[in-house]
């Protein structure tokens, strides 16, 4: 049932996906799914709600074991102590009267795992100051992090999460509930962590215009199955049928695609047919 | 200033001990409730304050000090709580909702039996009022070393309990047992509860671990700040509440003197009320300011120019 079309990842491959399926309470959420990410490239995680993109982030962090298939980041087998992946969840709510600056959860990226007191070192304030700069969130580092907009919020948690310098960025929805301007600025920095910075960015989300004229790969989730590949080879009528298991229609309207039900949608329920992807 | 410390005020030793088991009770309550109040769990802090009044008021029954009763009970209360180990927060305010419930039921039978069958008829007035005044000196070491075990345990997990209290699954994501941290904080909290259950006692000891972290939390935006101001602010109350109860016997004629613990509380609602005021009056003095900008210091030292520790309060409202 995998869909995989393996282009071949550009440099060292950083996450290999392989077979990883995941049954919960009796339900399959993820059938079979593999796909590879390499240095330095930006993946979207495409899927709508309840198609397991969550799952599978889980499943990348190690805090979710699947129930077959594996995962393995930098050749290695994924563990929770290896600082090579940084994460940032969906819809991170910090409370407004939390007695942090900006800074100081940037700073919290550095060491917040360990045990005992931080102490104050001038090394670990400017690891902090360059990742501040790097987000371009330095007018607002001194304010309670808990005020800030979801932007500005978005950004501080990307500096908290680069500043531990991980090969790879898992990012859960990061553009929900952002206004345009706010979700153009976090793609704009997403695209120079991965050009700029070669660290590997897969970046989940429900709708991918925003997203698709950065993004190298696509790993499109479906029914707990997924197709993974260049966005041409994947966000095809063809490929997309496939994997929803009934006719859908890919529509270019005004530079945007939309995936809609064919009219053939009702034969929801026939069989499968494994999806293909054509190179 | 005769009028403010009445005379043989610090040559009694009932005050003394009370000086320093207040002083103790006020830090750790701070320290443990600043993190309370972060992870938003007061109400899992005042379940453990009934189960500490059901520890005090089972072992008063067989004739062990109440001290240890209330953190016996406080952490079977954590213990409890932990080991339902709800996920979701529904799920853990039901849980922690008939820890409480559960925990009343059995203090109150324990009080019960406590003034029937046997001769401590003040048992019920020290287990839920305090008994600050009344604690033998032979207590402080217990309590000195409850004091270095709550706050060493602090110290020990303090960033990854500050990283899993501001997001549970990054600091997950990152390593951090966050289940193990959390139970370390729980331990620690039922230590300072089963400690300020003998200071303020066990009704009221939500007052002191809440109270004076809150009001820290709206003048600083910084951890260790906080923890500083609540510390000022529990003390100074402490103090305060220590003295106007001591000056309080000559109030009225022919009386023993008002309860300690009612005065804390009272200067804790106070010192409250007061911080949202002079956050508010900041505020609004820096429109355009970045929010909580340059407000932290400004705001703290004049409040603690308000509330100098042990001395009669220049912030009784009118003043």
């Amino acid at each position: 049932m995998t869909a995989t079309c393996e282009a071949g990842t550009s440099g060292g491959e950083i996450l290999a996906v392989d077979g990883v399926s995941v049954a919960l309470g009796g339900r399959q959420i993820l059938d079979q799914v593999s796909f590879a990410v390499g240095a330095g490239e930006f993946t979207g995680l495409i899927g709508s709600n309840g198609a397991g993109k969550t799952t599978l982030l889980r499943v990348l962090l190690g805090l979710l074991r699947p129930t077959a298939g594996r995962v393995r980041v930098a050749g290695q087998p994924r563990s929770r102590h290896d600082h090579s992946v940084g994460y940032i969840p969906q819809k991170v709510l910090l409370d407004p009267d939390l007695p942090m600056r900006a800074r100081d959860l940037v700073a919290l990226g550095i060491d917040g795992h360990r045990f005992g007191i931080p102490r104050p070192s001038r090394t670990r304030r400017q690891v902090v100051e360059e990742m501040l700069a790097a987000v371009d969130a330095e007018s607002f580092a001194d304010a309670r992090v808990g005020r800030l907009s979801g932007g500005e919020q978005q950004r501080i948690l990307i500096a908290h999460a680069l500043v531990s310098r991980p090969k790879l960025l898992l990012l859960d929805e990061p553009l929900a509930n952002l206004d345009l301007r706010a979700s153009q600025e976090i793609v704009r920095l997403l695209d120079w962590i991965t050009t700029d910075q070669q660290i590997a960015v897969l970046l989940s989300a429900h709708e991918m215009n925003p997203l698709l004229p950065v993004l190298d790969r696509v790993v499109y989730l479906a029914g707990g199955r997924a197709a993974s590949g260049t966005t041409e080879q994947v966000i095809r009528a063809d490929v997309l049928s496939g994997l929803y298991g009934h006719h859908v229609e890919v529509l270019h309207v005004a530079g945007r695609v939309l995936v809609v039900a064919g009219p053939s949608a009702a034969t929801i329920g026939a069989p499968r047919q494994p999806a293909q992807c054509s190179k | 200033m005769s009028w403010i410390v009445e005379p043989g005020f610090f040559a009694s030793p009932q005050v003394r001990t009370a000086v320093v088991i207040g002083g103790l009770t006020a830090v750790v309550s701070a320290v443990v409730g600043t993190f309370t109040v972060i992870r938003g769990q007061s109400f899992a802090g005042h379940a453990l304050t009934d189960a500490s009044a059901t520890g005090g008021s089972g072992m008063t029954l067989i004739g062990i000090h109440p001290l240890l009763g209330f953190a016996c009970g406080a952490v079977a209360g954590a213990g409890a709580m932990e080991a339902v180990g709800v996920r979701h927060a529904r799920g853990r305010d039901l849980a922690t909702g008939v820890v409480l419930g559960v925990s009343i039921g059995l203090a109150s039978l324990f009080l019960y039996l406590d003034t029937t069958t046997t001769a401590t008829t003040g048992a019920t007035r020290h287990i839920l009022f305090g008994s600050i005044f009344a604690t033998a000196p032979s207590t402080v070491p217990l309590v000195a070393g409850f004091s270095v075990a709550s706050l060493g345990g602090i110290a020990v997990v303090y960033r990854p309990l500050l990283f899993a209290s501001v997001n549970a699954d990054i600091a997950a994501a990152r390593g951090v047992p966050v289940r193990l941290i959390g139970l370390t904080y729980l331990l620690a909290l039922a230590l300072a509860v089963g400690l300020s259950s003998l200071a303020v006692g066990a009704i009221l000891s939500t007052a002191l671990l809440i109270g004076p972290p809150a009001s820290a939390l709206r003048l600083t935006k910084r951890v260790g700040r906080a923890l500083l101001t609540a510390s000022g602010l529990g003390i100074g109350a402490t103090w305060l509440g220590v003295l106007l109860a001591y000056d309080s016997a000559d109030w009225l004629p022919g009386h023993n003197g008002l309860p300690v613990s009612s005065f804390i509380v009272a200067v804790i609602f106070v010192v409250y009320l007061v911080s949202g005021v002079a956050v508010r009056r900041a505020t609004r003095g820096r429109v355009g300011a970045a929010p909580g900008l340059n407000l932290d210091r400004r705001a703290t030292s004049r409040h603690r120019a308000l509330h100098p520790p042990g001395e009669e309060p220049s912030c009784s409202p009118g003043s």
